[in-house]
């Protein structure tokens, strides 16, 4: 029974990760219907610079609030940035060509991304190694949040740790801050006129070019900073973990019905739970190949997910 | 029936006939390139099928690879036990060969149906995502698989592989992506490239032709995997990663999507070209061949860039749907005067 609970905990922990890396792809879906392929390894990206911020503050400041915070920021700033590049020169010069032109722009990226990480680069700068590419090896990453046990039942048979629960409510907050964004403000009905059809919107007034650098960037943070807290669970870094992740999340969204928000959050929960039991009481080798028998098996069944809606394809 | 059968006798004649030249003169180096050289034209032509014709993009070739590599290889080991008696040992080794290329391959359509089933009745992007997938869980099968010997993967396949025998597959395929361009199920899968709701419109079952189209490019794939295999003379999970794949994607999207010559002259180019970078490197570079080791890791994300760098400025490819010689043989028609 413990065993039990204990494996439900970690499934809530790992699917609010996946759901907010899921939800840059049902926003970019939903804005451009492109399944933007580079998403995980922008989120990989993320991880590095939070990597790279946290080495620069040295071991000693980690753990504190302020640093926590500074990582973040940083991280998120970075990958909001790159996300605007990645938009701006690759996706908008083909947003009115076929879409597999766009498909395989963004399959390009990701492999540039993900390959090009992992390469070794180094700079000599007045007597100090730079490090440029981080190479292919996985690194260690630091405990950015000192990590505490918040909850121990029956010594030690159950446990929650404080980083579990700091990313539920990150991902929650999040989550409830996008719903709010998207049906509340200004932007949202924006965004939500460009989901429907970008030309009647732009006919109607709407800076398009803009609403979906926007959302772009708005995705690309919000995958850095679940990069970041799977980082923090994983303990780890490794310049392919964006095209797993990457993967998951994808198959998250699917599963709630890509381009619906809270869909994505109950996909990723389910996702991240069944993971959990398989490696629980299976083999942890066959970790990797739920998410996509989960993904077969939506499309068999119900290809629009468990929230979508069939839609008729304009012509 | 004879005359479709022509053209695959010449080839045969002149392969085993290149075969003998290759072994009497024992050119080992040549022998290597040419079989490598042609298990991409094989990759690359059958993956054309799917991605250039059909317009739907298959990130997984490698999977299909490892499916037929595994099949064949196993079939192989098995059967060297046995021996026909009636015919030499070289030419049993053979047919056996032949036999367990043709069960890999079908063991490879058989995974793109399942596969393809699915994604297929779907619209394009799915299939990328699914058959990207596909390759993990193939991989993930393997390696808890310790009949196919688990990650460390199955030793001492024979190496049956030969110049002849990959070359006779490469003309296969080459011959069945021209014969099917040109045929009537060709102009189906040209239609559903072009527009999809049209060709639906038109009374063509898109879901049935990608799917056989999905089908014919997996087993051709399966084929390759197993000559690869057969002439590495062992099979890893590891070798069949994401990286095999993108190789192939790259060579058909830098080809032309839908030209079946543009995309073996890219296959032929790209397998050449970082093996003659090596081998440069080699003689001119320090001695510890640091320079020939990173051509094979800065290989990759130009590889991704070229894909981004080709949608950008000449999305169609180098050659577009249009063949090498397509320039030559049709004279540009002078603009009518207005």
């Amino acid at each position: 029974m413990y065993g039990f609970l204990q494996h439900v905990i970690n499934g809530l922990a790992a699917g609010t990760i996946y759901a907010l890396v899921a939800l840059g792809y049902t926003m970019v879906y939903g804005v451009l219907k492109l399944i933007n392929f580079a998403h995980g390894d922008v989120m990989m990206v993320g991880v590095y610079v939070g990597y790279a911020v946290a080495f620069l503050l040295g071991r000693d400041s980690l753990g504190s609030t302020g640093s926590v915070l500074l990582i973040f920021a940083a991280s998120m700033a970075a990958c909001a940035l790159l996300g605007f590049l990645i938009e701006r020169f690759a996706y908008r010069p083909l947003r009115e060509k076929p879409r597999l032109t766009a498909l395989i722009t963004a399959i390009g990226i990701s492999f540039a991304l993900s390959y090009g990480f992992q390469l070794d680069a180094q700079v000599n700068v007045r007597g100090t190694q730079v490090t440029l590419l981080p190479g292919a090896a996985a690194r260690a990453f630091p405990e950015i949040i000192t990590p505490v046990e918040w909850l121990n039942i029956g010594d030690g048979e159950v446990v929650i740790w404080n980083r579990q629960v700091i990313s539920f409510l990150i991902a929650i907050g999040l989550m409830v801050g996008l719903q709010y964004l998207v049906f509340r403000t200004r932007f949202g009905r924006a965004m939500r006129a460009v989901s429907f059809d970008h030309r009647v919107a732009a006919l109607l007034g709407i800076p398009v070019d803009r609403v979906i650098a926007m959302t772009f960037m708005l995705g690309s943070s919000l995958a850095a900073a679940a990069g970041l807290l799977y980082a923090i669970k994983d303990t780890s870094v490794q310049p392919l973990m964006g095209l797993y992740v990457g993967l998951k999340a994808f198959v998250a969204a699917v599963i709630g019905g890509i381009g619906h928000v809270p869909g994505a959050l109950v996909g990723a929960l389910a996702l991240g739970l069944c993971e959990e039991f398989v490696v629980g009481y299976t083999n942890s080798s066959w970790r990797d190949a739920v998410a996509f028998g989960f993904l077969i098996v939506v499309l068999l069944l119900r290809p629009e997910g468990l929230f979508g809606r069939v839609q008729a394809e304009k012509v | 029936m004879l005359r479709s059968l022509t053209p695959v006798a010449i080839a045969i004649a002149v392969l085993a006939l290149v075969q003998v030249l290759l072994n009497t003169f024992e050119m080992e180096f040549v022998s290597v390139l040419a079989m490598k050289v042609g298990i991409s034209v094989i990759l690359a032509v059958s993956l054309n099928i799917i991605n250039g014709m059909t317009g739907q993009f298959s990130i997984g070739h490698a999977g299909f690879m490892a499916v037929g590599a595994y099949t064949a290889s196993a079939l192989t080991l098995t059967l060297a036990d046995y021996r026909l008696s009636f015919l030499p040992p070289a030419l049993s080794d053979q047919v056996y060969f032949v036999l367990a290329l043709l069960v890999g391959g079908a063991a490879a359509a058989l995974a793109g149906f399942l596969v393809g089933l699915p994604s297929l009745r779907l619209r394009g992007d799915y299939l990328a995502i699914v058959t990207l997938g596909f390759g993990e869980i193939i991989r993930v099968v393997v390696q808890n698989s310790p009949s196919l010997g688990g990650s460390l993967g199955l030793n001492n396949v024979p190496g049956y592989t030969t110049v002849a025998m990959v070359w006779f597959w490469a003309f296969v395929v080459v011959l069945l992506a021209f014969r099917l361009s040109q045929s009537p199920h060709g102009r189906a899968l040209w239609a559903i490239r072009e527009d999809e709701v049209a060709a639906e419109a038109m009374g063509v079952d898109t879901t049935g032709y990608k799917v056989r189209a999905f089908v014919v490019s997996s087993f051709f794939a399966g084929v390759a995997g197993g000559l690869f295999t057969h002439y590495l003379r062992i099979a890893t999970p590891a070798k069949f990663d994401f990286m095999l794949s993108m190789e192939v994607v790259v060579m058909v999207v830098a080809g032309g999507l839908g030209s079946t010559t543009g995309a073996a002259t890219a296959a032929i180019f790209l397998t050449l070209l970082p093996e003659g970078l090596r081998t440069l490197f080699r003689s001119v570079g320090p001695e510890d061949g640091s320079w020939a080791d990173k051509v094979d890791q800065v290989r990759m994300p130009i590889y991704g860039l070229l894909l981004v760098i080709i949608m950008l400025t000449r999305p169609q490819g180098i050659f577009g749907r249009h063949e090498v010689w397509d320039r030559w043989l049709k004279p540009k028609k002078k603009p009518v005067p207005a």
